[in-house]
């Protein structure tokens, strides 16, 4: 390797390297700044001095609080159960023969279908007005139930509706994923399979499933990232005073400290963003460490 | 356990849309299969011979027809209750579980009175482990084993319920060559050594003819002929038949015959008594040219190639049907063939010359007793 081969190298990297730079690793450690910087006026860009004093506060504000339950009952929720009904559609997809191509389009669907207008669709569904309860409500009366304001009502109600957006809006890239996924074992096995006499139960638990666990591990995996950044769905429900709502998330409390009405504490705004970025970090490590041991490369 | 196939046809639907018509796979077999025999079943790519060993398996219903497993009608039982081994071409080991997982799978699917304890599960997969030689290995994963042992590993999942009928699609086509010869052996030992009636498809027909007890060759779903592999090479039922077998392949000429005498080209080379007069095909395996100075058949030489122990004399003639006319004769009458010819003569073995019909491709039969031309 001559030297100039070793900088035609680097000559290569750095458009990418300067673009990471400015745009990624700067502003990372920026914000990590930021975050120990105590009494920062963005006006004047001065600060008092540096402690942990903007996690403390952070970590004692009563909507952070609520930010982050609102966040891990999010994940929690949704990550599972979006995986676990998408992984039952694609079996149901992949053993179907008739309307399978059509099927597989509808389930698609939502993925290239504007947000806002799927937000439309979830007020129709939901939101009581004062001219109608919503079509949700008047099936919940149908069967001789109480109606409830899912959009300004009560925490379970709210929390029931971010949730079933959320796994509506992220079911159909997991689908997708999915049906790939189970298209591509080997017929072959399940052959061997049935000659063996093994159940459909069994064949699904002992080779399916660890045939397409890399797969599976990567929807969980982006799923728990996505759904702990989650900011977007909350508004499109609840729109942008999520505190009000009760239903803020940790991307949006950043947001709001940033820019809100409350605004104007990058600070306490990074200080957040930083924890935000430790559970991320840490919720991922586990699931690479759990992954070691079930997901069959 | 004897295998019996009754009338057996399959046929696919047509996914042609301007021909309707459908795919028939596998047309009226009907043969049966002696117990304990290894059985090839022969045939150039799409002939039908997969189908055939699915319908076997239980895999495929078949569209008319039965399959008997001994006495056993077993045509409408699934595949699971029929007692057969699969090996396929891939394998199929489940590449998560280990070798002795792989084994043990089978039998773990054990359901009822037939469910085996911990112990007697070990104890039967390390049994088809050592059967086929791979006891070392039983902590490995598939991609840590090499083809051949892939291989061994698949043949004793599919060994460890004792099925009655083994079943092997291609089984060394993913090998390479030198596995290829030693795993033949193996098969071969494997099936003696259990007594299962074996059947295997392949469209080697060395690989066929080397191990098999019996051959079937199959085209384009006919059975063509049944019989032991030196029978069906010395007596081939028709053209393709003998094509297929031998290599290099039996030589094919345009011939006639005239009163009594098989006429190549313009040469009157054997007499043939007994078929009528008129245009026939000549096959002539490579073995049966005989290199003589006085001999009936000359032919243009191309060259000789030398194989060691034998030569490979490659001539050509008008008559042929191929470019190349490959006669194999040992090395010794290296000397008969003159350095500066430009042409070689030959006299022909009558017992490895055959005649076919123009029309049926059907072999037609004439007395060999008439050693002329030697």
């Amino acid at each position: 390797m001559t030297r100039f081969n070793r900088l035609k190298g680097w000559l290569y990297l750095l458009p990418a390297i300067l673009f990471l730079g400015f745009f990624m690793v700067y502003p990372l450690i920026d914000v990590f700044v930021y975050s120990f910087e105590e009494g920062y006026n963005s006006a004047s860009q001065t600060y008092f001095g540096t402690g942990t004093y903007n996690y403390s506060y952070v970590l004692h504000d009563p909507y952070f609080l609520q930010a982050l339950k609102n966040t891990f009952l999010l994940v929690i929720i949704t990550v599972p159960l979006s995986t676990g009904i998408a992984l039952l559609i694609s079996v149901g997809l992949n053993s179907i023969k008739p309307l399978k191509n059509l099927l597989q389009t509808v389930y698609f669907l939502p993925y290239v279908t504007n947000t806002l207008a799927v937000g439309l669709v979830f007020m129709i569904l939901f939101k009581k007005t004062a001219y109608s309860d919503g079509l949700v409500n008047l099936l919940i009366q149908w069967f001789g139930g109480d109606s409830v304001d899912f959009i300004d009502g009560p925490y379970w109600a709210k929390l029931f509706v971010l949730c079933f957006y959320t796994i509506w809006v992220v079911m159909p890239f997991k689908i997708l994923i999915l049906t790939g996924a189970l298209a591509s074992v080997n017929p072959d096995y399940y052959k061997a399979a049935r000659v063996d006499g093994t159940s459909k139960f069994r064949t699904f638990m002992r080779i399916t499933l660890p045939m397409i666990s890399p797969m599976i591990f990567y929807l969980v995996i982006t799923g728990f990232i996505g759904a702990f950044k989650a900011y977007s769905d909350a508004v499109a429900l609840f729109g942008t005073d999520l505190n009000a709502a009760g239903m803020n998330t940790i991307v949006g409390y950043v947001y709001d400290m940033l820019y809100g009405d409350s605004g104007g504490y990058p600070s306490y705004a990074s200080a957040a963003a930083i924890i935000l970025f430790a559970i991320v970090l840490t919720i991922t490590c586990i699931n690479l460490l759990i992954s070691k041991k079930n997901v069959h490369y | 356990m004897k295998v019996v196939l009754r009338n057996l046809t399959k046929k696919f639907p047509s996914r042609d849309k301007k021909n309707k018509a459908d795919v028939v796979a596998v047309n009226n077999f009907d043969f049966e299969i002696p117990d304990g025999k290894l059985i090839g079943l022969l045939g150039p790519s799409g002939c039908g011979k997969s189908t055939t060993l699915n319908l076997i398996s239980g895999l495929e219903k078949p569209t008319e027809g039965r399959v008997f497993f001994g006495e056993d009608d077993v045509t409408n039982l699934p595949p699971e209750h029929r007692g057969i081994g699969l090996v396929f071409q891939n394998y199929a080991l489940y590449p998560h579980l280990t070798v002795r997982q792989n084994i043990l799978f089978p039998l773990e699917n054990l359901k009822g009175k037939d469910k085996l304890s911990r112990e007697e599960m070990l104890e039967k997969a390390m049994e088809a482990a050592k059967l086929v030689q791979i006891h070392e290995l039983m902590e490995r994963k598939p991609r840590e084993l090499s083809g051949g042992q892939q291989q061994r590993v698949a043949i004793a999942r599919a060994l460890v319920k004792r099925p009655r009928v083994l079943l092997l699609d291609e089984p060394l086509s993913n090998l390479d060559a030198r596995l290829r010869l030693q795993t033949r052996e193996e098969i071969k030992r494997i099936q003696k050594e259990t007594g299962i009636t074996t059947i295997f498809v392949t469209h080697d027909q060395e690989e066929a003819m080397s191990i098999s007890d019996m051959i079937v060759v199959m085209r384009e779903g006919m059975v063509q002929q049944i019989g032991r592999p030196q029978e069906v090479y010395d007596n081939p039922a028709n053209l393709f038949v003998a094509k297929f077998l031998g290599t290099p392949p039996v030589n094919v000429f345009e011939a006639r015959v005239e009163q009594g005498q098989l006429i190549l080209g313009e040469e009157t080379v054997l007499e043939v008594k007994g078929p009528a007069d008129g245009p026939v095909y000549a096959g002539v395996r490579p073995e049966g040219f005989l290199l003589r100075r006085d001999g009936a058949f000359c032919c243009a030489l191309s060259g000789v190639e030398v194989m060691g122990r034998d030569i490979s004399v490659v001539a050509s003639s008008k008559a042929s049907l191929s470019p190349a006319i490959r006669a194999i004769i040992g090395s010794e009458n290296l000397a008969e063939i003159p350095a500066d010819a430009g042409q070689v003569r030959f006299a022909l073995k009558p017992d490895k010359v055959f005649l076919f019909d123009r029309e049926t491709e059907e072999r037609i039969a004439f007395d060999v007793s008439a050693r002329s031309g030697l």
